[in-house]
């Protein structure tokens, strides 16, 4: 496995080391490793010749950008009030009950995170989550028992 | 289905064949493509408003080595979700918008900022520009445009906030003045419009001004697509005729229940049932980016309040204070008048602080929060106290 400074070398090679480069280069790592960890917001600082504090800061202000440890599937149900009229609190319940998880927190095997998000722009579908980036609506409980069960074979 | 006078229009998703449009772009003066968009009467598709010739024309007047022309496809206003289906089903006519616009205000950059939830739609997005650029390529237009993506911000949808976040850095909103158009993206003259804006220029290119005029009322031309969800039985995305009022709207998309209605998301307006008939859905009554979001007489008011005051303490990026201890302070407030620490004359503080947020807040954000609190704490106070 390529060590982190290499990963950050490809990346800055690939979107160039100008300011403008930070968020995609952030967004890959996050792609590639699920999070963004002190070491790596350090190495990317490095690269781009700035301040870590400004990566940090960078970082910290986006929420899909995490700087804590996630799983390799990150699950983000939508909290707004569409999805929440429409039974979000069932779905939320029902991952909570198979991964034995609440939202923030992360399965011991690191498979999976669960979070909750603001509106995904789904509302007509409702209730809708994102695992990675791909959204699931329409969901009922039976529903997401099902795709969960094709996540954990994964 | 009852019989309505809501009129149902099909321009956004209608298929066109891009590269006959340009064609007569690009035998145009950019000035009289300013002119024709703004006979048309369009304005920025987005929810602010701004007629959309004036933007392209002011920007086209700068004089400047490099401009921008941006598509915001940051869509994070709860209950809007059209861009995404634009996106997904006529991105080659964004594309074109966009290049319209570059012959229009002399640009050779591009930049499409589409928010991260909608990632999945790059593999599709991504090969409609290979297309897109083949054509430039064959119309010997050098412009050449580029997707960058969000990261979950909501602010990020706001424009100064859109080009932080585009140059590296946080997404915080900048002051205005200077405007987008004299000092946008890297400080450069630039033109940002929605995905939606951008897809109506095409059809205004394609069939004339006078066509999309005549759509319409005197403040609002033309057609617009609406995100409809909530308690309704249809909900999805219908392009309707402007000019429409509540009524006309609940009684097409209601489910006979219809107590609120929600018009422009969070940061839009709450009508309630008694204002129905008198309301225009529009620039003369309430403005919207298409969200239009139903409550049938089961939803409590208190809980839809309460959502969008979490969301915007969420998504508030904590730069002024006004609107980053505001929200925290008027959600509190909400709770705390629930649960009866505090007594109902607390609303009328809570009413005061939602005006000065309105007036001191740096951007759209802390501004507009105010609309939904005031207008659902105003007509459903009982809700709110018990």
């Amino acid at each position: 496995m390529e060590t982190v400074q290499d990963l950050v070398h490809v990346l800055a090679d690939k979107h160039g080391r100008t300011r403008e480069s930070l968020l995609p280069i952030l967004q890959d790592i996050v792609e590639e490793r699920r999070y963004l960890s002190k070491e790596v917001m350090v190495d990317v600082a490095r690269e781009l010749d700035i301040s870590a504090a400004d990566v940090f800061g960078v970082a910290t202000f986006y929420t899909f950008l995490d700087t804590v440890e996630r799983g390799k599937y990150v699950i983000r149900v939508c909290k707004t009030i569409s999805c929440s009229m429409k039974g979000k609190g069932d779905v939320l319940a029902t991952i909570e009950e198979m991964l034995k998880i609440k939202p923030g927190e992360t399965t011991p095997d690191k498979k999976f995170s669960l979070l909750e998000t603001n509106c995904i722009g789904w509302c007509h579908k409702a209730p809708a989550i994102l695992i990675n980036d791909t959204p699931y609506t329409e969901l009922t409980p039976e529903k997401v028992t099902e795709i969960l069960r094709e996540y954990i074979k994964k | 289905m009852k019989n309505t006078h809501v009129k149902r229009v099909d321009l956004i998703f209608e298929r066109t064949e891009c590269k006959e449009v340009f064609a007569k772009v690009i035998t145009m003066k950019p000035d009289d493509i300013c002119q024709e968009i703004l006979e048309s009467g369009l304005k920025g598709r987005g929810g602010a408003g701004f007629p959309t010739g004036l933007k392209w024309r002011f920007t086209a007047l700068e004089e400047s080595d490099e401009k921008y022309v941006i598509c915001n496809a940051d869509e994070g206003e709860p209950g809007t979700f059209k861009d995404r289906q634009i996106l997904d089903e006529v991105p080659e006519k964004v594309f074109c918008g966009m290049a319209i616009a570059s012959r229009a205000i002399g640009a050779r950059t591009g930049i499409v900022y589409l928010r991260g939830e909608y990632k999945f739609l790059l593999p599709k997005l991504n090969k409609a520009l290979d297309e897109f650029h083949k054509l430039m390529k064959e119309f010997k237009h050098d412009f050449e445009v580029r997707i960058r993506l969000g990261s979950g911000a909501y602010i990020c949808g706001e424009e100064s906030a859109l080009f932080e976040s585009i140059e590296g850095k946080r997404g915080e909103p900048r002051n205005k003045p200077p405007y987008p158009t004299t000092s946008g993206l890297f400080s450069k003259p630039t033109l940002i419009n929605n995905v939606e804006t951008l897809d109506y220029c095409v059809m205004i290119m394609k069939y004339g001004a006078q066509h999309f005029q005549e759509l319409g009322t005197k403040d609002s031309r033309g057609s617009k697509v609406f995100s409809v969800s909530g308690d309704t039985p249809r909900a999805g995305i219908y392009e309707l005729e402007l000019g429409m009022t509540v009524a006309q709207f609940v009684a097409e998309f209601g489910d006979g229940d219809t107590k609120a209605v929600q018009v422009g998301g969070a940061s839009g307006f709450c009508v309630p049932r008694k204002r129905f008939d008198e309301t225009i859905i529009g620039f003369e009554g309430v403005p919207t980016g298409g969200s239009m979001k139903l409550f049938n007489s089961s939803r409590s008011m208190y809980n839809v309040l309460h959502n969008y005051l979490e969301f915007f303490t969420e998504e508030s990026c904590g730069q002024c204070t006004p609107c980053r201890v505001g929200c925290q302070q008027l959600l509190k407030g909400v709770e705390a008048v629930k649960k009866g620490e505090k007594t109902s004359k607390y609303l009328d503080e809570l009413l005061k602080l939602s005006r000065t947020m309105k007036i001191a807040s740096k951007c759209g954000l802390g501004q507009s929060v105010g609309n939904a609190f005031s207008s659902i704490v105003e007509n459903f106070k009982e809700e709110i106290i018990y």
